[in-house]
């Protein structure tokens, strides 16, 4: 078997598990439940602040373990131009940022 | 995950970021060590302005014939400004990244990518320096719960500018993003404007499902002479005892990519043959904003293999650049 032809099946192989691992059920469901649970605790703005954070800007990178209140503003108004939020969802995660 | 944070009223006081890393390469069995620096600032002006920049500052120590060489890099990723017009409209003027695919804006940061080299691909689209000099837009033009599209598009000078180095050229992307599916696919176009006017397309897909670790990216680019993909995934193992656990801080990368020449061309950055890249890679994210890269690959073309080792240790930095109010 050639080199490229073991790096084909090794690469197949490595997408297979990696796809089966992201489509477990049993983690999925536990994930969405911890989510939920912890969401009932919160209001409804701080909700979709973090629904927000989530689907514009972890995408690309982590969330920062902490920062100065002093530059909320500046961080979001930085990723209001990086991710090309609109003026909304820019507002909410602000809220979610610095509630 | 904002637990740190002090509850006082946010404000827009300036701001520094940016990353500290140490990497090395050993490539083809030679090693370099590239200590780098790539500081951010940002700092608004008013209620619609802001003003930002990514430098880059890195010394490149390689093997020679009488021990190490060494060379240094000193170079602007960026300095905009940007006007915020409308809910959905910002405008770009000055040196900014080329909006074309998504690694060069999205990615590209050393505190970001999961690799420490980016894809064969990139100068596709984004020329040589990856930066534009001139004026864009850019914004969401729709943002609703079940979809979101976001656009840019851009008009490019020629400017030979040690700093703002940049080509003639003109292009845009469009992108639509499905929240619940956590899909996105979009489209890019670049047109060069110099003296040999040429076209170049690119298709991005990233897919990373709602409420799992896994993340898979992709690329697909087409030049004049050349074209290529590349597919990346990573999963952070974070459902073995959370976030924090020392096994929850690990993630496999992966990446497979390919080019394929259709004419030689020495002026446009690709592999100058038909080349095949696999990388295997796992980073660790510890505690206080710190990373670790290492990654694996393999090469192969008509004219030999090679191995590439990469490892790498990158800070991520974030304070105020000065006092707020009180």
């Amino acid at each position: 078997m050639s080199t490229e032809r073991r790096l084909l099946w090794l690469f197949g192989g490595v997408m297979l598990v990696v796809f089966l691992a992201a489509a477990e059920p049993g983690a999925a469901r536990r994930a969405q439940s911890t989510r939920e649970a912890k969401n009932t605790k919160t209001n409804g703005q701080q909700n979709e602040g973090e629904k927000k954070f989530q689907q514009n800007c972890s995408r690309c990178h982590n969330a920062p373990e902490s920062f100065s209140p002093r530059i909320a503003g500046t961080i979001v108004r930085h990723m209001r131009v990086r991710a090309s939020l609109s003026k909304q969802d820019a507002e909410a995660i602000l809220h979610f940022l610095n509630p | 995950m904002f637990g740190e944070v002090p509850r006082a009223m946010a404000q827009d006081t300036p701001l520094i970021s940016g990353g500290i890393g140490f990497f090395t390469s050993t490539n083809g069995g030679n090693t370099s060590y590239i200590p780098t620096i790539s500081p951010v600032l940002a700092a608004p002006l008013g209620d619609s302005v802001l003003v930002e920049s990514r430098a880059n500052l890195l010394e490149d120590f390689f093997p020679g014939p009488s021990g190490y060489n060494t060379t240094h890099f000193v170079g602007l990723s960026y300095l905009q400004l940007d006007y915020i017009a409308t809910s959905h409209l910002t405008i770009v003027a000055g040196y900014f990244l080329t909006p074309f695919g998504t690694y060069n804006e999205r990615l590209s940061a050393i505190w970001i990518g999961n690799f420490q080299d980016g894809p064969l691909i990139l100068p596709i689209g984004t020329g040589s320096t990856g930066s534009s000099s001139g004026v864009m837009i850019r914004g969401s033009a729709v943002s609703t719960t079940n979809f979101s599209i976001d656009y840019a598009a851009y008009f490019s000078g020629n400017s030979t500018n040690e700093q703002f180095r940049s080509t003639r050229a003109t292009g845009g992307r469009v992108s639509i993003y499905l929240p619940k599916q956590g899909l996105e696919v979009g489209t890019s176009y670049a047109r060069s404007l110099a003296t040999v006017q040429t076209n170049s397309y690119g298709m991005h897909l990233w897919w990373e499902p709602i409420g799992t670790p896994f993340r898979l990216r992709s690329e697909y680019a087409h030049a004049a002479h050349a074209a290529g993909y590349w597919i990346e995934t990573d999963y952070r193992l974070s459902r073995l005892r959370g976030e924090e656990s020392v096994v929850g801080r690990i993630e496999p990368i992966f990446r497979w990519q390919q080019v394929f020449r259709n004419h030689p061309d020495p002026t446009d950055g690709l592999p100058s043959v038909d080349t095949k890249q696999v990388e295997f890679g796992l980073d660790y994210r510890l505690p206080h904003e710190i990373r670790i890269l290492t990654s694996y690959g393999r090469q192969i073309t008509p004219v030999g293999d090679r191995n590439i080792w990469q490892t790498g240790l990158v800070y991520r930095f974030l304070f105020p650049a000065w006092k707020g109010k009180s």
